[in-house]
């Protein structure tokens, strides 16, 4: 699978003509509104209140909509300008910002009530200027994202991780900035519908030390693996079990009778004659 | 909502980020008493009125209501929801930097030096 983030900045890369394909394939969309509902779930806002959330690398707005549908008031922030060019077409309700995540963000503290971001994180795993450093950018994001979410706010992320290395990476910088929480994997034995979302908590609203449970990702059920109860079994060489052994007792004596006949040195026959030492030697 | 978030800008100087040359649009936006309820702590109300002071969109009250009436709320709304910049310049007053808003949208993109 080629991986955008290495062919170009994604300021580059979402062009025009990729941010088109955000508004006309209808896989593209489905996709990614079902990611965005499932953020939303994990997102855990409280029920019939209005939440004011922050939508980190929102493009053409199609996880503001799913936002909008559920009422909530949003603002997005995105690096491509192309990108934000299709979300104002669409006439998407929140507002929207040009911005470099790895940048910081200069809200207010305790703005939000919670952010989600969809397919956004691996790219700033990717050092594509001289002055990007990944993690010193990762640094900076986490930190200014935990001081502008209101406390016991939560924040989900969706992203495709190249490797164990960038999860780790990762996860290490949003717990250096405060966040406690972690990783969720949907569908961890698919390998096209695996998702990975990082689900990550504020602070707390109620009482402090009670961290919030993490939620559980979807369908890593029993149903679809495989349970075992008992130790592993061994499995057992294959083949005919009793195999008669070639170089018999009757082998060796013929042997030693023709050894003798051209009056070679043999030893003499006794009931020791090959006979089958013990295992432990 | 706003500050600049350059990082060699020294502390407590970085909102609010001033603005110019506005230029405004008046957007529908559906009334909701709770959100805007609950919006309300979140806001510095101080900065709030000047701007809208300056801006002219409207005059709120100099402090912030305690028990807000449905006028308030509408009033609030109306500043905070349905009023958006349509060009300007958001100047910050710590180091100068100014972003420029186009088409409703604030370029808050940064020099690599600034980072």
């Amino acid at each position: 699978m080629s991986r955008p983030e290495h062919t170009a900045p994604p300021e580059i890369f979402y062009n025009e003509d990729e941010a088109s394909k955000y508004t006309n394939n209808s896989r593209i969309i489905s996709i990614q509104n079902e990611m965005s509902y499932r953020a939303l779930e994990l997102l855990a806002l409280p029920e019939d209140e209005v939440a004011f959330v922050l939508d980190i690398g929102c493009g053409s707005g199609l996880s503001g909509e799913v936002l909008e549908e559920e009422g909530h008031f949003w603002v997005g922030m995105d690096i491509s300008d192309s990108m934000l060019e299709v979300a104002k077409e669409r006439e998407v309700d929140g507002d929207l910002f040009l911005q470099d995540i790895g940048q910081g963000m200069g809200f207010r503290a305790g703005t939000f009530d919670g952010a989600i971001s969809i397919s956004v994180l691996q790219w700033l795993c990717n050092a594509d200027k001289t002055v990007n450093n990944p993690r010193s950018r990762l640094k900076r994001f986490f930190s200014t994202l935990y001081s502008s979410l209101a406390r016991g706010a939560r924040a989900v992320f969706q992203f495709y991780p190249e490797n164990s290395e960038q999860i780790e990476m990762i996860i290490s910088s949003a717990m250096k900035a405060g966040f406690t929480g972690g990783l969720v994997v949907d569908f961890p034995n698919s390998s096209k519908a695996k998702k990975y979302y990082l689900c990550l908590f504020a602070g707390y609203k109620d009482s402090a030390g009670q961290s919030p449970e993490l939620p559980k990702g979807l369908g890593d059920g029993d149903e679809s693996q495989v349970t075992y109860a008992s130790n592993r079994v061994r499995e057992r060489r294959k083949g005919p079990v009793n195999r008669k052994p070639v170089k018999d007792k009757k082998w060796v004596q013929h042997k030693k009778e023709l050894n003798r006949s051209r009056g070679k040195e043999t030893p003499a026959d006794s009931k020791y004659t090959a006979r089958k030492r013990r295992t432990q030697f | 909502m706003l500050q600049c978030h350059a990082k060699s800008c020294p502390q407590g100087q970085s909102y609010p980020l001033a603005i110019r040359n506005a230029e405004l649009e008046q957007l529908d936006a559906e009334f909701n008493a709770d959100f805007v309820t609950r919006l309300m702590p979140k806001l510095d109300w101080a900065v709030l009125r000047k701007t809208a002071f300056e801006l002219g969109v409207a005059e709120l009250p100099a402090e912030i209501p305690t028990e807000p009436t449905q006028a308030d709320l509408q009033l609030i709304h109306k500043v905070a929801l349905e009023t958006r910049i349509k060009e300007a310049d958001m100047v910050c007053n710590g180091c100068g930097h100014v972003y420029p808003i186009k088409d409703g949208v604030p370029n808050m993109l940064l020099q690599d030096h600034e980072i």
